[in-house]
């Protein structure tokens, strides 16, 4: 039996299976990072007195891949365009650079990283550093996840485009929603670990 | 695809470099706030509300849900309702003060 609604909306929702199923998941990864933020909250009301970000961080680095990661949204996005313009030349271009971005935002976190264990900086030191290493940890491995999805419809995922293009395009969306959905996150992480 | 179509998504590139370059922008400011040593309150506020501005316009515009379809902007209302209960349990928690 053939899966329906793969690319034509339903009547009643008037989505596809694709942009409902992203959508629910991201409203599950909302409570995720939420119980994150909201534990952030509670060890920071809790304690006694809590460092400046910036005495501990670096906010150069930081501030380099909030670039980066900003620029990655708008070629995912440019891609997504591409394809419903019928330019898969300019699509995988886009890709590309999106994929390229999100390398050197992880060779920056890992610059990051290092510097911090070199200077004997832990999770285990104090809360601080705990939570800074769980949300940039967590933040780090869903760039990993969306890099395994855009490297994938870079590769051999781009096969369906000679086939089903309409569906391919619908892939790019919703690999673009959680792509954006990544940089969003960052985006409150940013000031609340670095600068505050 | 059409010519009509093509003009429609061409449209749509013009607001993404818009929106590329107010979040640009508004990163800037997020960094340029952080410098003048405001006290903590006001900078935590100042800093949120910079940020919501720059989610609200990657939601709005990259993930487009300025015209999403209801099914969508209902399940994000609950979801929206259920992340702030989360973010605001901590503020009326009574904990012990402990060094961090």
């Amino acid at each position: 039996m053939e899966i329906p609604y793969t690319v034509s909306p339903r009547q009643d929702t008037g989505l596809n299976n694709a942009k409902l199923g992203i959508w629910l998941f991201l409203a599950s990864e909302v409570m995720l990072f939420g119980a994150l933020f909201s534990s952030y909250i509670l060890l920071r009301v809790g304690a006694t007195e809590w460092p400046q970000g910036a005495d501990i961080l670096n906010v150069p680095l930081a501030t380099f891949n909030t670039v980066v990661l900003i620029t990655s949204s708008i070629t995912m996005v440019m891609s997504w365009a591409a394809l419903q313009m019928n330019d898969f030349r300019k699509y995988r271009l886009y890709m590309g650079a999106t994929f390229m971005a999100g390398v050197i935002f992880l060779i920056v976190k890992a610059i990051e990283y290092g510097d911090k264990f070199s200077h004997h900086l832990y999770p285990s030191n104090n809360t601080f550093m705990a939570i800074y290493f769980t949300l940039t940890g967590l933040h780090g491995l869903h760039i990993i996840g969306g890099m395994i999805v855009n490297g994938y419809f870079l590769g051999p995922g781009s096969k369906m485009w000679k086939t089903e293009p309409e569906r391919f395009t619908n892939r790019i969306e919703v690999a673009g929603l959680y792509w954006h959905f990544v940089d969003l996150v960052w985006i409150f992480l940013f000031p609340v670990l670095y600068l505050l | 695809m059409s010519d009509t179509h093509t003009d429609e998504v061409k449209k749509h590139v013009k607001i993404y470099v818009n929106v590329f370059l107010a979040l640009m922008v508004l990163t800037v400011i997020t960094v340029a706030v952080s410098y003048l040593d405001l006290p903590i309150p006001v900078a935590i506020v100042l800093a949120l509300i910079v940020a919501t501005i720059k989610s609200s316009l990657v939601a709005g515009f990259f993930m487009h849900l300025i015209h999403e379809k209801k099914a969508v902007i209902a399940t994000l209302i609950v979801t929206a309702v259920v992340f702030l209960i989360l973010i605001f349990i901590p503020l009326f928690s009574e904990t012990n003060k402990v060094t961090y």
